[in-house]
């Protein structure tokens, strides 16, 4: 420590402590809202202390749906949802280490032709090529299909230009013994590699499954059927804004389920949170 | 930086680029290059004809008085953001620096917003903002504002920002502490021994030594303004009332569908494609002197 100063940690500590409660202030207050009765809400009554319908409202808005509309059920449309992110996550790391593997172990004709048509997709991103995506996505079939809300968002050149980031810090030493015994390529990949891998594995599946759970735009124009629907699309479904009647206390029952999974994936993997995060960036 | 021990295989490499390079080819060039080609098409309602127009939807689209109010209410977006979740996170991240008990708890603390969906974020904050029963809401007309997000525009902007910056500050907090963290403490406590006070230590050493952190951080604020906060808008406002809330993106997605106007949506696209390569150039020519954990 620099210099001992009683008052200016005081200070820090005040500062960070507002923080903390701006940031949680709304996350706190849609808890709270989804344990009160809507009338309670309605009225404007709402309190900062828990209600009694939590376990009411819970129940509804898993198992029944709101009142008047026969949506798909929050259980259903979290299903979705886990789906889809784990497909988005475990495909783009299975086809980006496999890139990423051919690109620095391999030497053939029209490779930094790949690597750059691999890089350059960076530069579009869903939301400049909305249309003409939807348009092949629906000539493939792939509308209301869980392959269609996964495969599309698949491709990655942050994945493989980390993974080729990695590989190219792999003792070369590893590959010649591997090569002396004989490995072939596959084994040195599956026996080596993929073990060294792990720790950079499990980083990046913690930002991708977070990217994949928060999807919103995609699959707002793949999914047409309730029961596809994903959470995210879902609660806004559920909270009609021009109209006074939404069931506010289901709607933030739904809030609060949808972000349970990803943040709890933060909170309890940190370290692998903010290494994949800063890795992802670099 | 290339390896010198390869494997020597005719196929094996081209089917392990296979799966990437399809998907990549499938959903990503071949609608870019459609989105080319129609931005010079005019299609009817049905896509049953359409006429080579040249640059005419392009024209169009530059003499459309809302594509211009689409540009402002981006760059006003991107900056109002940028700017509020920049300063409250370095505030919060050189707090969180100082040697205190329970910095590990602030930033757990701090950091799990990153986590919710922008579309979550967007209902969380108009549930707080409802004009009859939202909580913050009511004590804003208590104090006398005349509140009511669904009818004034400029209120309308002001909630989708509020609730862009409350998402976006966990990520700029976690950078800066990775850069805060990466400044050697031999140079501050050099500037204390020298008789630098703490504010002056800040302004003379720490930010310029995290200027690398900033600049990568507003170009990666300005994507996540353009592209991220869709989902906000698209829960929050629909991009009314009156367009006062419909960025370049939303623009594109509301002609195309509402409108069915894809030559002028395709003309958009592409003008954004170019802004996203001239944002990533940006980007990636910070990164290399970027400081890191």
């Amino acid at each position: 420590m620099i210099e001992n100063r009683r008052f200016g940690n005081l200070s820090a500590h005040l500062v960070l402590i507002v923080g903390v409660v701006i940031v949680a202030f709304p996350v706190y207050l849609a808890v709270i809202a989804s344990t009160h009765s809507a009338d309670t809400i309605a009225n404007g009554q709402l309190s900062l202390l828990p209600g009694g319908e939590f376990v009411e409202n819970y129940r509804r808005a898993l198992f029944i749906g709101t009142s008047r509309t026969t949506r798909a059920l929050v259980a259903t449309m979290l299903f979705n949802s886990f789906v889809m992110a784990m497909a988005i996550a475990l495909g783009k790391i299975a086809i980006s280490l496999l890139s990423a593997f051919a690109i620095v172990y391999f030497r053939f004709p029209f490779r930094k032709v790949a690597f750059w048509a691999i890089f350059l997709t960076l530069m579009v991103p869903v939301e400049v090529r909305i249309y003409p995506t939807y348009a092949i996505a629906a000539n493939l079939n792939l509308l209301d299909t869980y392959t269609g809300l996964a495969l599309p968002l698949i491709a990655s050149a942050t994945a493989t230009l980390l993974f080729r980031q990695f590989f190219m810090t792999v003792p070369e030493e590893l590959t010649e013994a591997a090569q002396i015994d004989a490995a072939g390529p596959m084994r040195f990949f599956r026996d080596i590699l993929l073990p060294l891998s792990r720790t950079n594995l499990a980083a990046l599946f913690v930002i991708l499954f977070i990217y994949g759970w928060n999807q919103y735009l995609w699959p707002l124009l793949i999914t047409t059927r309730d029961d596809m629907t994903t959470i995210v699309i879902g609660i806004k479904k559920i909270v009609a804004t021009h109209d006074a009647l939404t069931e506010w206390q289901l709607a933030m029952a739904t809030a609060v389920l949808a972000m349970l999974p990803p943040v709890a994936v933060v909170i309890f993997m940190q370290k692998l949170f903010v290494k994949g995060l800063i890795e992802t960036e670099k | 930086m290339e390896k010198r021990v390869v494997f020597s295989h005719k196929i094996l490499p081209y089917l392990l680029l296979a799966p990437q390079l399809a998907i990549t080819i499938i959903f990503f060039y071949l609608p870019a290059s459609q989105a080319l080609r129609q931005s010079f098409f005019i299609e009817d309602a049905f896509g049953t004809s359409s006429d080579f127009v040249g640059l005419e939807n392009y024209r169009y689209v530059f003499s459309d008085p809302s594509y211009y109010k689409a540009i402002a209410t981006t760059a006003i977006f991107a900056a109002a953001v940028t700017i509020c979740s920049l300063s409250f996170a370095l505030l919060l991240a050189v707090m969180a620096d100082r040697e205190i008990k329970g910095a590990t708890v602030y930033r757990t603390l701090l950091v799990w917003p990153y986590a919710v969906a922008p579309a979550i974020a967007g209902v969380l904050f108009i549930f707080l903002f409802q004009p009859s029963l939202g909580l913050l809401a009511r004590a804003l007309m208590a104090i006398g504002v005349d509140w009511n997000p669904l009818l004034d525009g400029k209120q309308a902007l002001t909630l989708v920002i509020v609730a862009a910056t409350w998402k976006q500050v966990s990520y700029n907090f976690l950078f800066f502490l990775a850069g805060l963290q990466a400044i050697p403490k031999s140079l501050i406590e050099a500037a204390a021994i020298d008789g630098a006070r703490p504010w002056r230590r800040f302004l003379t050493i720490i930010f310029p030594l995290l200027s690398p952190t900033t600049f990568f951080l507003v170009a990666v604020n300005i994507v996540y303004v353009f592209f991220d906060t869709f989902g906000i808008i698209d829960a929050v406002t629909g991009g009314g009332p009156a367009q006062a809330t419909q960025t370049l993106v939303y623009k594109v997605y509301n002609d195309g569908r509402l409108g069915g106007d894809l030559g002028g949506s395709a003309a958009q696209s592409v003008i954004l494609m170019l802004i996203v390569v001239a944002l990533t150039s940006v980007q990636f020519r910070f990164v290399d002197r970027r400081v890191n954990y």
